[in-house]
């Protein structure tokens, strides 16, 4: 069954078309690897998917679980399960990270209407979560990504992932800034979550990351449209060739 | 002349009861009902251990000397107000809070003028409220004068919570002597117009003053903060750091003057004012000023204003966090860096829970005080020590 579809997919910011017609099918348990070269859109979709509005979508739809999703405001979207790792995570001086991660995982459960998860098991869960990411213990008192350095700012992405367990996770460019350690500690990370039930889109314009992550399809974006897909030897056949090559196709 | 104050002088019975509790954290009350100093609803004097609090017509009467001593200038036209003294070594272990509560049928002017005398090596925390108990048009025009004898230590908290029809003037200068320490933590809750003059006198050298302001207005509110810090004498430090949330069209005035005498080497002074206008119609004048004449000093200005980061919004929310509570919780965190700088941590807990509901728009909705004096909300506490 697809868990998401996107269906020609028309984007700009500032009449300055970025999307020029996406499409893209997941289907539930699968990883997706969207590569390309820089300013090609990659990001932009990602944004889309978990619903930022400061991009105007002049044609195309996105079904989420069947369900068409269009209308439905950032925090209903992560809600119903949707997941963006940020490339550039956010600091928030003031935040904790278990402040955060208290006031997000309540208020996706009153969007189910659920009561707030009881304080004991909440701390639990942190505990629980860390280990996946190796955190250590002071990371989670501190203001969220505040003086963070790449690698923990990335850890955290998926650390705040594994506390909300979502059916789809976005990752945009999680490995850029990653020196080999933290590249196999997010990798893990994100392969223990892997379930038959969720989906990733893993995006990356290098192929290392997909030695860690192994993909199901490879889709390249380039000039705001998906110009090619093909399994995981596609990734191989990219970082052989060039990005130039797509030019020619 | 006296026949007057008495026809003004409300009755005692009529502020009773109002205690204004600070959760966990027990202090010892010193009312002005209606600019009147209350000794029948303040703090028993055998419990001050020798501290002194009376009304200013007593001090005249019986400690003139020792405001003599203390350089403020005692003579004034205002007759009301409260006089504190706190010897020579003395640590007072127990907070003073000063209450200035407002109860009034009709319109009503209020004039106090107070002063605080801390004696050498002596302690205290100082916690100054401003209440109004129902809605009427008052204006209250308050000078405080407060003194800090060598290696003397104060804490002063002002926390202004009136009716949207209530003006509140403050005077409050504070004459700093050497090796003595000043914290201020001014927060301007609620009321319809607020303004606050500041001064701070260096008359010895090595004191500090670590200057805190927060300012959370709404509707038509206006809150003017004037900061001027003398640096008359070598070597001390000054650090102001004011921050205000403006919402609807309301207008705040931050003017921050910094005076380094030709002669005050080895000064360190800062300065910071930071702002975030939740609305097009909220203004913010800033005036960050300093005015140096020697060259052996450290200072530095700044102001910023600004709306919420649309980045940290879109984040916030993409973890599943509605709009509103995503604005709380920068709303939150914007105040939370002067929030941290009061040190009690009773106090430090009751002021984030009044920010949280003043952020909440709940501040302003009992009609019996401005303040919801319930117990702060507990539901979801996390205990960090165990994360």
């Amino acid at each position: 069954m697809s868990l998401l579809e996107i269906k020609n997919l028309h984007a700009s910011i500032n009449g300055k078309e970025i999307l020029k017609g996406v499409d893209l099918k997941i289907n539930k348990g699968e990883v997706h690897a969207i590569m390309g070269p820089n300013g090609n859109g990659k990001s932009t979709l990602a944004s889309i998917i978990a619903g930022k509005e400061t991009f105007d979508v002049t044609q195309g739809e996105i079904f989420y679980n069947e369900k068409n999703i269009m209308d439905l405001p950032i925090e209903a979207r992560a809600a119903e399960g949707i997941f963006l790792g940020f490339q550039y995570p956010v600091e928030i001086p003031g935040v904790s990270i278990a402040n955060f991660m208290k006031t997000a995982i309540n208020e996706q459960r009153k969007y189910k209407g659920l009561d707030p998860m009881p304080a004991k098991e909440f701390l639990q869960l942190m505990e629980e979560k860390k280990k996946v990411v190796e955190m250590t213990a002071k990371l989670a008192n501190r203001s969220v990504n505040e003086g963070f350095s790449g690698g923990e700012k990335k850890k955290n992405e998926i650390f705040q992932m594994a506390m909300l367990n979502p059916t789809l996770a976005i990752l945009d460019e999680t490995d850029s800034g990653l020196d080999i350690d933290a590249l196999r500690i997010v990798a893990s990370g994100v392969n223990a979550l892997r379930s038959p039930e969720n989906s990733t889109i893993v995006i990356t314009h290098y192929q290392r990351l997909l030695d860690y992550i192994v993909p199901d399809f490879v889709h390249v974006l380039f000039e705001g449209r998906i110009v090619k897909s093909g399994t995981k030897e596609l990734a191989y056949e990219l970082e052989e060739k060039g990005y130039e090559w797509l030019r020619g196709l | 002349m006296e026949e007057i104050k008495k026809a003004l002088r409300p009755r005692d019975e009529d502020f009773q009861g109002f205690s204004c509790n600070i959760p966990q954290l027990k202090t010892n009350r010193i009312i002005q009902a209606n600019g009147f100093y209350s000794e029948r609803n303040s703090v028993d004097k055998k419990d001050l251990d020798n501290v002194i609090v009376c009304s200013l017509d007593d001090a005249k009467k019986y400690y003139s000397d020792l405001i003599k001593n203390s350089e403020i200038e005692l003579e004034s036209l205002v007759e009301e107000g409260v006089f504190v003294f706190v010897p020579a070594n003395k640590e007072v272990e127990i907070p003073l809070q000063m209450l200035d509560v407002i109860k009034a049928e009709e319109p009503i002017l209020i004039q106090t003028n107070n002063i605080v005398i801390l004696g050498e090596n002596s302690k205290l925390i100082l916690i100054h409220c401003d209440d109004s108990i129902n809605n009427n048009k008052s204006v209250s025009n308050n000078s405080t004068k407060i003194f800090l004898d060598k290696n003397s230590n104060l804490e002063y908290y002002k926390m202004e919570n009136i009716s949207n029809h209530a003006s509140i003037i403050t005077n409050t200068s504070f004459v700093l002597k050497d090796s003595s320490e000043l914290k201020t933590f001014w927060l301007s809750l609620n009321g319809g117009d607020i303004k606050n003059n500041l001064t701070i006198d260096f008359e010895g050298e090595y004191a500090s003053a670590e200057l805190n302001g927060l300012y959370l207005t709404d509707r038509d509110q206006v809150v003017d903060n004037k900061v001027t810090v003398n640096h008359n004498k070598p070597n001390c430090f000054s650090n102001q750091l004011y921050k205000g949330i403006l919402d609807d069209s309301a207008k705040a005035n931050f003017q921050g003057h910094v005076y380094v005498a030709e002669k005050a080497i080895q000064t360190v002074a800062m300065q910071n004012n930071k702002n975030i206008l939740l609305t097009d119609k909220a203004t913010v004048n800033t005036q960050p000023f300093l005015e140096i004449y020697n060259d052996d000093v450290k200072c530095s200005h700044g102001a910023t204003i600004g709306q919420l980061d649309d980045n940290a919004m879109f984040y916030l929310r993409s973890r599943g966090i509605s709009e509103r509570s995503a604005k709380m919780l920068l709303m939150y965190a914007f105040c939370n860096d002067v929030l941290i700088k009061a040190s009690l941590e009773e106090l430090k807990e009751r002021l984030a829970d009044i920010i949280k509901r003043r952020l909440h728009g709940e501040l302003s909705t009992c009609d019996n005080c401005v303040l919801h004096c319930s117990t702060p909300d507990l539901a979801f506490e996390i205990d960090l020590s165990k994360v």
